[in-house]
């Protein structure tokens, strides 16, 4: 991680909604069965904003972002983005999976340069040079996915997504195949990526911890069909000691929102 | 070379060898012990294969048979890539035509000899439309499932970098289904190289399949029928030797998972 001066996280007057959620509600038909997945969910992102939604796994977190990313349509309710209904995927918003999402048939540098299409060449190789040395993949531009770590992939995913200049980035459990110690090295680049190009992000995760280093505001999501259970607020300025009294009071708080005594 | 150990290159080619002389001493033996009159010995088989060259035919036979297979095995891709392209893309038309090609697949294209002849008449094209029909159901099935097992998350990617469908076909979907494809190719060659020896049998007067059943005819020349035996399968390895490199290409040997 680098030591760069980061400036703390402000949402200050000329911060304005991004994204607005809507009552969106989700039923899905199973067997003749219909069931609840998404209850009624509203909830407002501001320009700029890093915002975790955090719940257990299968708790319908990730159905919510595909609405928000236009991949999937609500049985009720309504995204807008920029005041805008979204009614399908965009190029103005990226959708980051886990690792899993890189074209194992192109090389870094053609992953990262997959949505430049429309740019004069100069320009691509321009733009791919820059998010492949933000992302320090600087050396490996013409290595297939097959020959990098787990790690290394999600990198190039996260250039892939930025290289388009993207406004928003969905990232759905980025980090959650890979090993402890790059997940922590992985999120620290990510605050430094965001602290130099602030995208609005909405981030999903299952991991407490994960959700309180990184956010401006945490989301807590029941279980199944979701509901939006709680919003903590994270006001702690970036880069934040994860030892101090506050985060370890903020996330304590969130582990009883969830009815779990941190005790194991 | 111990069961774990990775065979060194020498011994990639020297093993394989040591086994071919093994067999051919074995052969010869065999022959100068039973004493046969009908079946040829390794020597008369190579001054069989020695007259082919002295005739001028073999090459012409090897060629003929090449481009038979040829012919009818790039109108199979031609054909079968775009049908099982959209087979794969579109399921509702897949519903529609799957079970007629599962039906048909299994017929031997042997068995299509009598069809060939009546429209076609005996000749090149017969055999060309034979090696058609054996090499286009593996081709079309093998595409339309790599199309339909391209993992959606590819396919939510390319959209969500705004590629029209045309571009998504063309960038994700055949990129992604193309190891599949790949061994669906290299089978229907095989298929195609053991179709055109049945068709040429039948339906041509020149090539390796005429080879073996005009030696067999005129005057029982089994050291060429053996001769022919011999370079049908020499050149059917060669064939796939061939198609295998594409699988060592670094873009579509992601999806091999044995490959170097």
């Amino acid at each position: 991680m680098t030591n760069v001066a980061r400036t703390p996280v402000s949402t200050g007057p000329a911060s304005h909604a991004k994204l607005t959620a809507d009552g969106i509600s989700m039923m899905f038909d199973r067997d003749g069965v219909s069931i609840s997945v998404l209850d009624d969910i509203s909830l407002t992102v501001d320009d700029g904003e890093f915002v975790c939604l955090l719940g257990p796994s299968g708790c319908g977190k990730s159905t919510i972002l595909n609405v928000m990313a236009g991949f999937i349509a609500p049985t009720r309710g309504e995204v807008r983005i920029d005041g805008e209904a979204v009614t399908g995927p965009d190029p103005r918003r990226i959708f980051v999976f886990q690792e899993r999402g890189v074209f194992p048939w192109l090389t870094v540098e053609g992953n990262v340069g997959f949505g430049l299409y429309n740019l004069a060449p100069a320009e691509r190789q321009r733009r791919i040079a820059h998010y492949i040395a933000l992302v320090g993949l600087q050396g490996f531009e013409n290595a297939y996915p097959r020959d990098l770590s787990g790690g290394m992939k999600q990198r190039v995913e996260v250039a892939r997504a930025l290289a388009v200049n993207p406004d928003m980035l969905f990232l759905d459990e980025p980090f959650g195949a890979l090993d402890s110690i790059t997940r922590l090295i992985m999120r620290g680049e990510l605050l430094r990526i965001w602290e130099a190009e602030r995208k609005t992000i909405i981030f999903v995760t299952h991991d407490i911890d994960e959700a309180v280093q990184l956010a401006d505001r945490v989301i807590v999501m029941s279980a199944r069909p979701a509901r939006i259970q709680r919003i903590v607020d994270i006001d702690i300025p970036h880069p934040r000691d994860i030892s101090s009294r506050k985060y370890l009071g903020l996330r304590d708080g969130i582990l009883e929102a969830i009815g779990l005594a941190h005790k194991v | 070379m111990s069961a774990l150990s990775q065979p060194r290159r020498w011994e990639a080619f020297a093993w394989p060898c040591v086994t071919a002389a093994l067999l051919l001493l074995a052969w010869h033996v065999l022959v100068t012990l039973t004493g046969t009159e009908v079946f040829p010995s390794p020597l008369n088989v190579q001054r069989g294969l020695a007259q082919l060259i002295e005739r001028g035919v073999l090459w012409r036979y090897i060629g003929d048979s090449l481009r038979r297979v040829g012919i009818g095995y790039l109108t199979a891709v031609s054909v079968g890539v775009p049908a099982g392209l959209l087979l794969g893309w579109y399921p509702a038309a897949a519903h529609v035509v799957n079970p007629v090609i599962q039906m048909m697949r299994p017929i031997s294209p042997i068995a299509w000899i009598p069809v060939a002849i009546v429209l076609f008449g005996v000749g090149d094209v017969a055999a060309m439309y034979l090696i058609f029909l054996g090499a286009f159901f593996p081709i079309v099935v093998s595409t339309m499932n790599g199309v339909r097992n391209v993992p959606s998350i590819y396919r939510r990617a390319g959209r969500n970098f705004g590629l029209s469908p045309a571009a998504l076909l063309t960038r994700v979907v055949l990129p992604a289904a193309l190891p599949q494809m790949l061994v669906g190719f290299r089978l229907a060659l095989g298929i195609a190289w053991l179709v055109v020896v049945a068709a040429e049998m039948i339906a041509v007067d020149s090539g390796l399949g005429y080879l073996v059943i005009d030696a067999r005819n005129a005057g029982k020349r089994y050291d060429l029928v053996v001769a022919a035996m011999i370079l049908i399968g020499l050149t059917g390895l060669a064939l796939d030797v061939g198609i295998r490199r594409a699988e060592t290409l670094k873009s579509i040997r992601w999806g091999f998972r044995h490959a170097p």
